[in-house]
């Protein structure tokens, strides 16, 4: 192995010495969902998370981008605790997950913010907004009547709904899907939360409204100096708004790095098929389908041997790749790629 | 306040719900009055029977039965009088005879059902007598015999064989007829005008009283009719109503409820509390509930409100699970609810607050129209002689009518009227229910 690389699951191991600027560490995180045929037979595990190792620093913005399946909304919601993982740890501002009991999870759940991609999805559509508000309060026992009042008023003008007045009592479907949205974040914005996980937050929004969205996330990021992991399979959105971008396949990181590194260079194939897909930046393409990679997305149930990548990658050394796992491999400080081309 | 008015002006459009409304509006009304005007208690002692009927006649037909008669039948006449009132005859030491003169005037052209004379005597030893003879308006006279009075007593006329025997037929009928006219119930006309029963009294104390009541019982009665208790139906069919309508709502809540609870409980929860509530529903679903109730009725009790727990208890893993089921799962996997997860509310909550409000709207017309099928459970379980012991309710009504034989013997209202009350309940909540049905589930207005 080159002594460049650093196994990003050392890195985070030694990281266990409590780090104040990291939020959330994911370390070595596993989640499998069991496959059963007729609900009976175990057929095999769907590695969903299948070994992924990472720190978020207080204020980052990090975006998780991959073909559809590869697993960003498994790691989100074991990221959120929804999910148990299979096994390795997430810690949170220096606790680990696993290890809380009933009333520290709940403290752990209100110190992070959850965005759905289905606004209209996402909210109760038998409670109007000043309810779906005040659910997160009460479930919490924030406040009293008065307090959480003001705190609902405030989130609706934080995300933009104002006067508040005019839509404490709508209900979801009065709503449109950008101001549903808004909801949905005043909604994971009212517990103060460090940490702010958005699945998709835009894909199934029109486009006019999409940069609106992505906008306020970025101003309330930077007012609240939140700590945002945005989940998305558009790279195109995310050169305006992430500071990293963490690059998912078959359940694996391929490549994290600063968003500009990773633009100019990308260091692992899968990313390049990923950056040459996109359509131009010409407006009156943007939100054209894109081609993904050539090939199918691979098996979760049966992931290929070696690198993950390596029956659609056009570049692989034969004899190695299909072998042997690939580590990651610094390839500049901050950017990591898990690829043999890396081996010096 | 606002999802009412909603409600209400789409129920509006639909003339079925307002008739249902209507029809349940009335019922709620019945159940008040009924509620207001005897209280439970009374209502409970009332229809328990006995001698506080006894002015009431046996299986009268509704007066308002006489609205298509030609010849009307009689209603029930009360005459009162007692000593204090009437002449003194003669005084002799220690006693003193006197003359009672009851008027009774009758002017029916239809012989009563009955007629009793009712004495009560106060005396300390020596029991008064009394000679009994009735004065027609035309002026004949007959002899009814001389008793030796008790304490309280019953004089009935129309059973004393004797007299009858004497009169060629039962006294009701041979006092009121003409003269000559053979005295028999189908072919003898009533002869019109003041009969007099005139009681002459031999009293051996001096402060001995004696006070007497005749009833010449009417063959139809107030609005209901009586039965063979002579109990007024109506007691019944008003207490029946709030009974009927207790019984099926709260049939109907709590069956709805705890499935509902249970279900999503089960759809929530998973794992092996699933499969246990889905096993335990499927047993439940194959054994039959009325056998069940048939037993409790005959071995335990037959209070209503063991019958309702019963009856609650059982629908708790009906067939409704599967169907509840089916409708909360795909809500189960609602983004909502995953939401409400990541903000930390708990199984109850999620339950009970995010679940079970999302397919409540669906359920209401089911439920509107669940609330008369028990309802009706309740009728047929007093029909098979499982009603409550002691209250008054519709279903009893016809368990006594079909015991006693009462279309056999023509009390045709007996009856109809509690089957009336069960079918407009059933049909008022069955429109609304339809009605609702529309609005709720609106794929149904295509068609
Ligand atoms: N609860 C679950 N039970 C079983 N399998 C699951 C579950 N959740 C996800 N999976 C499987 O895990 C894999 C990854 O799913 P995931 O939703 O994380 O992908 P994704 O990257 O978010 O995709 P997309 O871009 O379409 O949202 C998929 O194959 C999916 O079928
Ligand atoms: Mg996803």
């Amino acid at each position: 192995m080159n002594e460049q690389s650093v196994n990003l699951t050392a890195a985070a191991a030694t990281g266990s010495t409590v780090d104040p600027s990291v939020v959330v560490a994911a370390r070595e995180l596993h989640t499998w969902f069991e496959l059963r045929r007729w609900g009976l037979f175990r057929v095999g595990n769907v590695r969903a998370v299948d070994g992924v190792s990472f720190e978020l620093r207080r204020g980052e913005a990090a975006a998780f981008v991959g073909e559809s399946g590869c697993g960003k909304s498994s790691l989100a919601r074991t990221l959120l605790g929804l999910y148990r993982p299979t096994s390795g740890q997430v810690v949170f501002e220096g606790r680990e997950m696993g290890g809380l009991d009933r009333g520290q999870r709940r403290d752990y759940r209100a110190r992070v913010g959850y965005v759905q991609q289905d606004p209209y999805g996402a909210l109760a559509p038998f409670m109007d907004v000043r309810r779906i508000l005040r659910e997160p309060l009460i479930v919490n026992r924030v406040g009293d009547r008065g307090e959480r009042e003001t705190r609902i008023r405030a989130a609706l003008e934080e995300v933009g709904l104002s006067p508040p007045t005019d839509f404490l009592e709508k209900f979801p479907h009065m709503l449109s899907g950008g101001q549903q949205q808004r909801v949905v974040i005043a909604r994971a914005l009212i517990l103060q939360p460090s940490l702010l996980i958005a699945d998709e937050p835009v894909s199934m929004l029109d486009a006019s409204v999409r940069v609106e969205i992505l906008n306020l996330l970025r101003d309330i990021r930077r007012s609240r100096k939140l700590t945002l992991a945005f989940v998305t399979h558009d790279l195109s959105t995310v050169r305006h708004f992430a500071e990293r971008i963490f690059v998912m396949y078959a359940g694996r990181m391929a490549e994290v790095a600063p968003v500009e590194a990773l633009l100019a260079r990308p260091r692992h194939p899968y990313t390049e098929a990923l950056l040459a897909a996109l359509p131009d930046p010409d407006p009156e393409n943007a939100g054209r389908l894109r081609e993904l990679p050539a090939g199918e997305p691979p098996s979760l149930l049966d992931p290929p041997s070696g690198c993950r990548f390596h029956p659609r990658c056009p570049h692989r050394i034969a004899g190695l790749c299909e072998t042997r796992e690939p580590p990651d491999f610094e390839v500049a400080p901050g950017h990591v790629a898990a690829c043999w081309l890396n081996q010096e | 306040m606002r999802t009412w008015h909603l409600l209400w002006q789409q129920l509006r459009r639909y003339p079925s719900a307002l008739v249902g409304l209507a029809l349940i509006g009335l019922f709620v009304a019945l159940s008040l009055y009924a509620v207001l005007a005897i209280p439970y208690r009374e209502a409970l002692l009332l229809w328990r029977g006995g001698e506080q009927w006894q002015d009431y006649p046996r299986n009268a037909a509704p007066a308002w039965t006489n609205w298509w008669r030609r010849s009307k039948l009689p209603e029930t006449i009360v005459v009162r009088e007692s000593s204090a009132e009437a002449t003194v005859e003669e005084t002799f030491p220690d006693g003193r005879r006197l003359r009672m003169t009851l008027a009774f005037p009758y002017g029916y052209g239809e012989f009563p059902q009955e007629m009793n004379l009712f004495v009560e005597a106060d005396f300390i030893e020596s029991r008064p007598f009394a000679s009994l003879l009735w004065q027609t308006p035309d002026g004949r006279q007959f002899d009814l015999g001389t008793y030796r009075l008790r304490g309280r007593e019953r004089i009935s006329l129309s059973q004393n064989r004797d007299l009858a025997r004497r009169l060629g037929a039962p006294a009701h009928i041979a006092l009121l007829s003409e003269p000559g006219a053979r005295p028999l119930e189908l072919t003898g006309r009533v002869l019109p005008g003041e009969h007099r029963l005139i009681l002459d009294l031999v009293m051996f104390e001096d402060d001995a009283e004696v006070s007497t009541k005749l009833i010449s019982y009417g063959r139809v009665h107030g609005l209901a009719g009586t039965d063979h208790q002579r109990r007024d139906l109506m007691v019944a069919l008003l207490w029946g109503t709030p009974i009927a309508l207790a019984f099926g709502l709260l049939a109907a809540v709590g069956t709805t409820v705890t499935t509902l609870v249970v279900a999503a409980a089960g759809v929530w929860l998973g794992g092996w509390i699933d499969a246990a509530i889905q096993r335990i529903t499927e047993v439940n679903m194959i054994l039959p509930m009325l056998p069940v109730l048939v037993m409790v009725g005959a071995l335990y009790s037959r209070s209503i409100w063991v019958m309702l727990g019963v009856v609650v208890l059982f629908g708790i893993f009906s067939a409704g699970i599967k169907m509840y089921r089916a409708m909360l799962l795909p809500v189960r996997d609602a983004p909502y609810i995953e939401a409400a997860r990541a903000y930390g509310a708990g199984h109850w909550r999620i339950i009970l607050r995010y679940m079970i409000p999302r397919v409540l709207p669906v359920l209401i017309p089911a439920f509107v129209t669940l609330i008369p099928s028990f309802v009706f459970l309740e009728a047929s379980l007093a029909v098979l002689g499982l009603g409550d012991p002691v209250l008054p309710t519709w279903g009893k009504i016809l368990n006594d009518a079909q015991s006693e034989g009462a279309l056999y013997n023509g009390y045709y209202y007996w009856v109809v009227a509690p089957a009336v009350m069960l079918m407009l309940s059933g049909l008022g909540f069955a429109m609304l229910g339809f009605a609702m049905d529309r609005i709720f589930n609106p794929r149904l207005r295509a068609g």
